[in-house]
C-alpha cells in the first residue's frame, strides 16, 4: 500500500515527509517542552557503555587536571574538601532517552581549577577515563558551573555501572559527553575526537540541536 | 586498564551514519510470541559491521514522532535489505507498531548503520564467544550469519540465555548450525522452565558455566556480550574472573526501548 504523505508538513532529507501508517504514538501527556527532538521520557536509569564495567577503588582514585599552564591532581578527600555543588538536571541520551529531574552531587570543573590557581585558556578539553575511554569537549562547555565530576546520584554514592566512583557531569549535551570513570581533562589547542566522536558521533552533542551524528 | 582498540577508526570503518531514508517492510516473520523480524528495504542501503544497529522513526499523522535504536540481525551478505528483530514491550509505542500494524508495503524512516567498538568481521578473527540474554541475541545473530556466510573459519561459541524454550529466538537456525561440521557450537541455557527430555542448561549464567565454555572455544580473540544490564554486568564480571582480558570484552546493554 502507498504510505501517506503529506507535502505541507516539512521534508525528509530524502523527499517529502512519511507519515507511517497505523502509527498513533504514545499520549501526548509528558511536558513535550522538556524533550529534545526525537528524544523519550524513561523512567528507569538504562546503562549504555561499550566496556565491561571496572572496579575503580576510591583509595587509588585520582582525577587531575592538565593545562599548558600547569597541572593539578586530587584523590578522593581531596576532592570532597573542594565546594560541593547539588544539581537537579535532566540528562539526554543520544539512544533517545530523556530523563528528567535527576539530581546530582559533585565538584564543579570551576571549583577544582580555582582550588589549582589554574584557568583554562585552550579551547577544547579532552576527558579521559579509567577505561581508557575519551570523549572532547569545548572548555566553554565545561566552565561556568555547566559541568561537574559527580560522586552521588540522587542521593546514594554513584553506582560502578552508572560510572562511579565518579563521573563527568555535563549535561546540557548527549549524556555520552558524560564520561564515566573518569580520571582527569586534558586541554587541547585544537580540537581533536575522542571514542564516540571517532566513530561518527557529533563532534558536540547538543540534544536541542539533534547533533547525534556527525554532520547534524 | 584496557587500552581501546582504535583499529576500527583508523581503518575508517565508520565515516559517518547518512541521512534518514526510506525503509519499506518487505516481508514478516514470527520468531515468538513476542518477537517478530522485519526484512525491511531500504532506498540507500550500505554495507554494514555485524553488531551494527539503526535508528527508526515514526511519524504520526499530527506530525508526532518517535524514534529507537534496533540492532540489524542480518548479515552484511544480505544486499539492498536489513532485517530488523523487534521484541514486543508492554506499552512500547514503537514495538507495538511493529508487532500491531506493520505488514509488508508499509514505510518508516531509518538512519544507519550506528555503532562502532560491538562489531564483528571474519577478519577480526577467533575464537569468538557470543554471549546473549533475551533480545541481546540479535546483533550476535548478525556476526553468526556473518560468520556463516565465510564457512565459520573461526572457532565460536554462542551462550544464548532465556526464560523458557518458547523465547529462544532463531531456534531453528541456531539447531541447523550444530548439524555443521564447522559450525559454531550453540549453548542454550533456559532459566525459569524447562521441556520434558531438556539436556541444555537450566540456570543463569555462572562461573562454572563461563569456565567450561571457554575451555571448550579456547582463549577467545574476542567477548560480544549483550543482553540487558544485569544480565551483561554479570557475565562481563565471570568472564574476567575466569581470566579473560578486560580489553577483549565488548558489551551492549539493551535497556527497555518500547
Amino acid at each position: 500500500m502507498d504510505p501517506a504523505e503529506d507535502r505541507s508538513n516539512g521534508d525528509t532529507d530524502f523527499g517529502p515527509r512519511v507519515t507511517t501508517r497505523g502509527f498513533v504514538g504514545r499520549a501526548r501527556d509528558v511536558d513535550q517542552a522538556r524533550l529534545p527532538p526525537g528524544q523519550y521520557l524513561e523512567r528507569g536509569f538504562p546503562v549504555l557503555s561499550y566496556e565491561a564495567t571496572p572496579s575503580v577503588d576510591r583509595a587509588d582514585w585520582q582525577f587531575s587536571i592538565e593545562t599548558a599552564a600547569g597541572s593539578a591532581s586530587w584523590d578522593w578527600n581531596q576532592m570532597l574538601e573542594l565546594p560541593q555543588t547539588s544539581l537537579t538536571v535532566d540528562i539526554h541520551c543520544v539512544t533517545k532517552w530523556t530523563k528528567l529531574d535527576t539530581t546530582w552531587v559533585g565538584v564543579s570543573i570551576d571549583d577544582f581549577l580555582s582550588a589549582a590557581g589554574l584557568e583554562l585558556f585552550s579551547p577544547y578539553v579532552m576527558a579521559n577515563c579509567y577505561t581508557g575511554y575519551t570523549t572532547n569537549l569545548p572548555s566553554e562547555d565545561v566552565l561556568d558551573d555547566r559541568a561537574m565530576v559527580a560522586h552521588t546520584f540522587d542521593g546514594e554514592p554513584l553506582d560502578p555501572e552508572h560510572g562511579g566512583p565518579a563521573r563527568l557531569l555535563v549535561p546540557h549535551l548527549y549524556f555520552w559527553k558524560s564520561a564515566k570513570w573518569v580520571r582527569g581533562l586534558q586541554a587541547m589547542d585544537e580540537d581533536s575526537p575522542g571514542f564516540w566522536e571517532g566513530y561518527g558521533y557529533h563532534i558536540r552533542g547538543d540534544p536541542w540541536l539533534e547533533q547525534r551524528y556527525a554532520g547534524d | 586498564m584496557p587500552a581501546i582498540d582504535t583499529s576500527a577508526q583508523v581503518a575508517g570503518a565508520f565515516s559517518g551514519v547518512g541521512a534518514w531514508q526510506r525503509a519499506t517492510v518487505a516481508s514478516v516473520t514470527v520468531e515468538t510470541y513476542r518477537a517478530k523480524t522485519f526484512r525491511v528495504a531500504l532506498s540507500d542501503w550500505s554495507d554494514f559491521r555485524s553488531g551494527q544497529h539503526v535508528d527508526v522513526k515514526l511519524t504520526a499523522p499530527d506530525g508526532y514522532q518517535a524514534q529507537r535504536s534496533y540492532s540489524i540481525a542480518s548479515s552484511p551478505e544480505l544486499l539492498g535489505s536489513i532485517d530488523l528483530t523487534v521484541e514486543l514491550v508492554e506499552g512500547g509505542e514503537v514495538s507495538s507498531w511493529f508487532h500491531d500494524v506493520a505488514e509488508p508495503g508499509d514505510v518508516f524512516e531509518l538512519r544507519g548503520p550506528i555503532g562502532g567498538p560491538f562489531t564483528w568481521t571474519v577478519d577480526d578473527g577467533g575464537p569468538l564467544l557470543l554471549v546473549g540474554g533475551g533480545s541481546g541475541v540479535v546483533p550476535l545473530m548478525s556476526m553468526l550469519r556473518h560468520h556463516r556466510a565465510h564457512d565459520f573459519a573461526a572457532p565460536a561459541l554462542l551462550l544464548y540465555s532465556s526464560r523458557t524454550l518458547d523465547d529462544v529466538i532463531y531456534l531453528n537456525e541456531l539447531e541447523s548450525y550444530a548439524s555443521t561440521d564447522s559450525g559454531p557450537t550453540v549453548s542454550l541455557t533456559l532459566t525459569r522452565q524447562n521441556p520434558p527430555g531438556w539436556t541444555g542448561y537450566t540456570r543463569r549464567i555462572d562461573q562454572r558455566m563461563i569456565d567450561d565454555l571457554l575451555d571448550e572455544v579456547g582463549e577467545p580473540t574476542l567477548v560480544f556480550i549483550c543482553g540487558p544490564t544485569a544480565f551483561v554486568e554479570n557475565a562481563a564480571g565471570l568472564c574476567v574472573a575466569a581470566g579473560v582480558s578486560a580489553e577483549r570484552i565488548r558489551t551492549e546493554r539493551f535497556g527497555p526501548s518500547g
